[in-house]
């Protein structure tokens, strides 16, 4: 166990470093640097003040070298400013950190309370009405353009009902207030994130239900709610918490987009406003965490199966 | 409760039935569609509808006068609008889809044959590259300017290098579902007595891997391919959604919901269209796909 561990947390440190350069080296070649930022705001700069600026900032300095220099700071806690906020970036990405991190977990309870009576009806009832209901919601929210889902939303709840906000952030304080500004935007990430879930629990449960020890069970006299509940369902566990991590990526892909549409102050739209607004350290950073919680999430899943499966060994 | 425990379908023969009905009406669609985005716009032309030419005096018309579906916010027919956009959103998941097969099934023989430290690297690439929060990497990568990669700017602007830039992107994160299922068929079709009794001829590895196991892998790669040509059409019209991927005038599915959001409140059918074809066809996709994944593997049948 203490070597697999060992493993796999070289293994996840080796991919977010890999993945802190890729995108160091990508944010040099988006449009622009700070240098020439400040050579638009002040036109009385000269190519000498330039080339002294880059020197100074060591901007003339080879690419591996510059990323270097970034780590260890980086590493010692020091991540830089946002050229948008003009504030610390730890002090922009903090609040929507947690932003997301509530929409996002959120979401993805919700998808599991739903995908779990759904899956296991569905699974009792392979090919009846219900069943096939089920996997068509399933297959459309596999298939659903997440944007289009979020545009429809506001239309129906907001424009042709207007029972709901169509976004932005409560004007007035108070638990409903937020609750009626995060409806459409959780609602909307639930149902993207419940499509694989909602197979999987499907598929997982048809699967155990089929297992010689559930015969057994049922020839002892074992009820149907027994049957799921204590001998299917614990059998699905270990791979559903596998599924669920592969989708924190998935759901942060969607944070992205919904974020942006409904105007939800987080980590994704956060991102797409610093690419846009050539606010590459604050993008940097921003992409960085999120890449690095999606990457731990997924370490955790696969301790968590290895302890949840005891069929599961680790050498 | 009245259901039985064991897994009993009401008519096994009824389901398969049933999803062996949808395999073709996918099919069919996507043929349809097809189609339609090829020939259609030169016959809406010649039906006098017009998607190019913008005319203020004719913005967000409803419905009919017409305009079959109406015109968008620069008074340009929607109809032509969508078959057009229809033709870049289907180019770019179709040359997505297979850019990302090529990739993956070179990767997934090169692990297969391979074995040991390559193969798991490899894995161990895909593992990752499946967990990786797609669109906030995919949004990185759109924002790099090509001027400095050393692409001439003429050619930055022309729609031709965004169809370009946006396969390449998104297969860059397609290729690992593909490269599993090359690799595992490998695995198995390597120890299969044909290919044993090539390598005991003294047939080169390159040679058993491109004439005797690859053509064995031609049902995953189909498959994959399918499914990916859906998730591609999905990809791209984010990424267009949000002005990083087809730019207009140049039509896409993604790109015309762009404005769609300022406008929700004088012509909310204005975001219906485009977002239901885009719904339909990565729908038919991945019907198709699954359909042809149980056709390739009869055991994995699913009651």
């Amino acid at each position: 166990m203490t070597g697999y561990l060992l493993r796999r947390l070289v293994e996840t440190a080796l991919s977010i470093l890999i993945v802190a350069f890729a995108l160091y080296a990508l944010v040099d070649l988006m449009p622009g640097d700070p240098v020439d930022l400040m050579l638009q705001a002040d036109p009385r700069l000269t190519s000498a003040d330039v080339a002294r600026l880059k020197a100074l900032h060591g901007l003339d300095r080879p690419l591996l070298e510059r990323f270097v220099a970034w780590l260890a700071a980086a590493l010692s806690g020091e991540l830089g400013y946002s050229r948008l906020y003009s504030l610390p970036v730890v002090e922009v990405l903090w609040p929507r950190l947690l932003a997301t991190l509530a929409l996002v977990g959120t979401s993805l309870i919700l998808a599991v309370l739903l995908a779990l009576p759904l899956g296991i009806w569905a699974a009792l009832r392979p090919g009846s009405l219900a069943d096939r209901a089920i996997n068509l919601l399933a297959f459309v929210a596999f298939s659903v353009p997440s944007f289009w889902l979020a545009l429809l939303a506001i239309v129906l709840f907001a424009v042709l009902l207007g029972w709901l906000p169509a976004g932005g952030e409560p004007s007035e304080p108070g638990l409903l207030a937020f609750a009626r500004h995060a409806a459409l935007p959780v609602a909307t990430l639930t149902l993207l994130g419940l499509g694989p879930v909602l197979r999987f629990v499907r598929a997982g449960l048809l699967e155990a239900l089929r297992e010689p020890c559930i015969r057994t069970a049922r020839a002892k006299g074992a009820g149907t709610a027994r049957i799921v509940l204590l001998h299917a369902l614990p059998q699905a566990m270990p791979t559903l918490v596998t599924i669920l991590a592969l989708q924190v990526g998935g759901l942060l892909s969607g944070a992205l987009v919904v974020e942006t549409v409904f105007a939800w102050l987080g980590m994704g739209r956060l991102i797409y406003e610093a690419i846009m607004g050539n606010d590459y350290n604050l993008a940097l950073v921003a992409v960085l965490v999120g890449t690095a919680a999606v990457l731990l999430a997924n370490l955790l899943a696969d301790l968590l199966h290895a302890r949840l499966d005891p069929r599961v060994r680790l050498g | 409760m009245s259901a039985s425990v064991e897994p009993t379908p009401v008519s096994p023969a009824a389901g398969a039935r049933r999803r062996r009905g949808r395999a073709p009406a996918s099919a069919v669609f996507l043929l349809g569609l097809a189609l339609a985005v090829a020939f259609g716009p030169p016959l809406c032309r010649w039906f006098g509808l017009d998607g190019e030419s913008i005319d203020l005096l004719r913005r967000l018309e409803p419905p009919g006068t017409g305009a079959p579906l109406g015109t968008d916010e620069l008074g340009r027919d929607l109809l032509v609008r969508l078959l057009e956009g229809g033709r870049v959103s289907l180019a770019v998941g179709l040359l997505g889809a297979l850019l990302a097969a090529a990739i993956g099934t070179a990767l997934g023989l090169l692990a297969g044959f391979a074995r040991g430290a390559i193969d798991a690297l490899i894995m161990r690439a895909t593992d990752i590259v499946l967990a990786l929060p797609l669109l906030p990497l995919l949004v990185v990568l759109a924002a790099v300017d090509p001027g400095k990669l050393g692409v001439p700017a003429e050619l930055v602007a022309s729609a031709a290098f965004d169809v370009t830039r946006i396969v390449l992107l998104v297969a860059l994160f397609g290729w690992p579902t593909t490269a599993r299922l090359v690799r595992a068929g490998t695995l198995s079709l390597e120890a299969a007595e044909f290919v044993r009794a090539a390598r005991a001829l003294g047939a080169s590895p390159l040679r058993i891997a491109l004439r005797h196991v690859l053509p064995g892998l031609a049902g995953p790669i189909t498959v994959a391919t399918t499914l990916a040509i859906g998730q591609v059409v999905l990809g791209e019209s984010v990424l267009s959604f949000l002005g990083l991927g087809i730019r207009p005038p140049t039509p896409s599915w993604g790109n015309m919901l762009t404005h769609a959001q300022e406008l929700l409140w004088h012509a909310p059918l204005l975001a219906l269209w485009p977002g239901l074809a885009i719904l339909l066809t990565v729908t038919a996709c991945n019907l198709l796909g699954d359909a042809l994944a149980e056709a390739a593997d009869p055991r994995a049948r699913r009651p």
